[in-house]
C-alpha cells in the first residue's frame, strides 16, 4: 500500500502545476475513478475537510487518502508522494537560480513576471468574494476580509492573529447566538 | 540557530496556513521579511517560479527558502516544518471524522467559524497582492500594463489567455522584449 500510495500521489505531484485547486481533479481522476479508494460523495468530504484544515490542501488530502486506504503507512507514502516532485524540481532550480539571478536576460525576464504575479495573487479575489457571499447574498462579512487585508497591509499585523481572533469571535459569536436560542 | 528559526517559522505557517496557496502567501511573506531571508524581488520571483512548477506553492517556497538560507539541509528542515502541523491536525480530523461518522456537518460552531475564515482568507490574499505592489515589483508604467492584461485576462470569463502558466510565460517574454 506504501508503494502504490507514494506513486499515485508522486504522479499527481508531478504534473499538476499551479498548487492544490490544480491538483483535485486530478486527485479525482486518480483516486476515485481509476483505483476506486474512495467514491464521489467521500471525496467531496476529503476537499472539505482538507479546506478546513490548515495547511496544504494536496497535503492534506493525502493525508486523507493515505489514512483511508493504507493507515500510517498510507499517510507517509501518499505526503512523501505529493511533496517530493516540487521538493527536487524547486531544490534544482534554487541551485541554479543563484548564479542566473544577475544575468541581464533572466532579470529582463522577471521584471516582466513581477506584476504578472501580483495581478495572478489579485485578480481571483472576485471569484472567491462571489463564493463567499453565496447565494444568500449577505454583504456584511466581506468588511471582515476588509479588516483583514488593511491589518496586514498597513497595520503590519502578523497574518496569525487575523486568524486566531477570527476564529475565537466567531465562536464567542456564535456561542452567544445558541445560548440566547435555548 | 538559523535550524530553529527556519522550523519554527515555516511550522507557523504551517500551522496557521488557512485557505490553501494564495492564502499562505501573507504568511511567507511575513515571516521572511521579519528575518531578511529574502528581498521582496526574490519573493515575488519564487512565486512566479511555483506558478509554472509542479507542486503546491507552500512546499516550493519552503523549499527555497531553506536553501537560500541554510543549504541542502535548510530545505529539507522547511519543507518538513510546514508538512508537520497538517499531519498532527488534519491525522486528528480524519480519526474524528471516520469516528463521528460525518456528523461534522451540522454542528453550527463549526461551520459558522468555517465560513467567517472564507472572508479572513479573501482579506490575506488581498493583502498579499497590497504587499506586493511597491516600486521595486512596479518599476514604470509598463509594469501597470501587463498587471492590467494579466489581469484582465484572468477575470474575463472566456478570454483566450487565462492559464496562469501561459500568462507567466508571455508576461516574462514581454519582459525580455522590453527590459533586455
Amino acid at each position: 500500500m506504501f508503494w502504490q500510495l507514494f506513486y499515485t500521489y508522486l504522479k499527481i505531484g508531478t504534473f499538476t502545476i499551479g498548487g492544490g485547486y490544480a491538483m483535485l481533479p486530478l486527485i479525482q481522476r486518480e483516486v476515485v475513478d481509476r483505483r476506486g479508494w474512495i467514491d464521489e460523495e467521500e471525496f467531496l468530504n476529503m476537499i472539505a475537510l482538507a479546506q478546513a484544515a490548515p495547511g496544504l490542501i494536496a497535503v492534506n488530502s493525502a493525508i486523507f487518502i493515505g489514512w483511508r486506504i493504507g493507515g500510517w503507512r498510507g499517510v507517509c507514502g501518499a505526503v512523501l508522494g505529493a511533496v517530493l516532485p516540487s521538493f527536487v524540481i524547486i531544490l534544482a532550480i534554487a541551485m541554479i537560480f543563484s548564479e542566473w539571478k544577475e544575468l541581464p536576460a533572466v532579470e529582463a525576464v522577471f521584471k516582466g513576471v513581477r506584476p504578472a504575479v501580483v495581478a495572478l495573487i489579485a485578480a481571483p479575489l472576485f471569484k472567491m468574494a462571489k463564493t463567499a457571499v453565496g447565494k444568500r447574498g449577505r454583504l456584511l462579512p466581506l468588511l471582515l476580509s476588509l479588516a483583514a487585508a488593511l491589518l496586514i497591509w498597513l497595520g503590519h499585523v502578523n497574518p496569525v492573529w487575523v486568524i486566531l481572533a477570527t476564529i475565537i469571535l466567531t465562536l464567542v459569536a456564535v456561542d452567544i447566538k445558541e445560548r440566547r436560542r435555548k | 540557530m538559523i535550524y530553529l528559526q527556519l522550523f519554527l517559522s515555516f511550522f507557523k505557517i504551517g500551522l496557521f496556513g488557512f485557505g490553501g496557496g494564495l492564502a499562505i502567501l501573507s504568511l511567507i511573506q511575513m515571516e521572511v521579511e521579519q528575518y531578511g531571508w529574502m528581498s521582496q524581488q526574490e519573493f515575488v520571483d519564487i512565486v512566479a517560479v511555483s506558478q509554472v512548477t509542479p507542486g503546491p506553492i507552500g512546499i516550493n517556497c519552503a523549499t527555497y527558502v531553506g536553501y537560500t538560507t541554510a543549504g541542502f539541509w535548510g530545505s529539507v528542515l522547511a519543507t518538513t516544518a510546514i508538512v508537520l502541523p497538517s499531519l498532527i491536525i488534519m491525522l486528528s480530523i480524519c480519526k474524528a471524522y471516520f469516528w463521528l461518522n460525518k456528523r461534522f456537518q451540522g454542528n453550527p460552531y463549526f461551520e459558522q467559524t468555517l465560513r467567517m475564515l472564507r472572508f479572513t482568507v479573501l482579506g490575506l490574499i488581498a493583502s498579499a497582492a497590497l504587499l506586493l505592489m511597491k516600486p521595486t515589483t512596479f518599476i514604470d508604467p509598463v509594469s501597470w500594463i501587463i498587471f492590467a492584461v494579466v489581469a484582465i485576462m484572468t477575470i474575463l470569463p472566456k478570454s483566450f489567455a487565462s492559464h496562469p502558466i501561459l500568462l507567466i510565460l508571455l508576461s516574462g517574454l514581454a519582459g525580455y522584449l522590453i527590459y533586455r
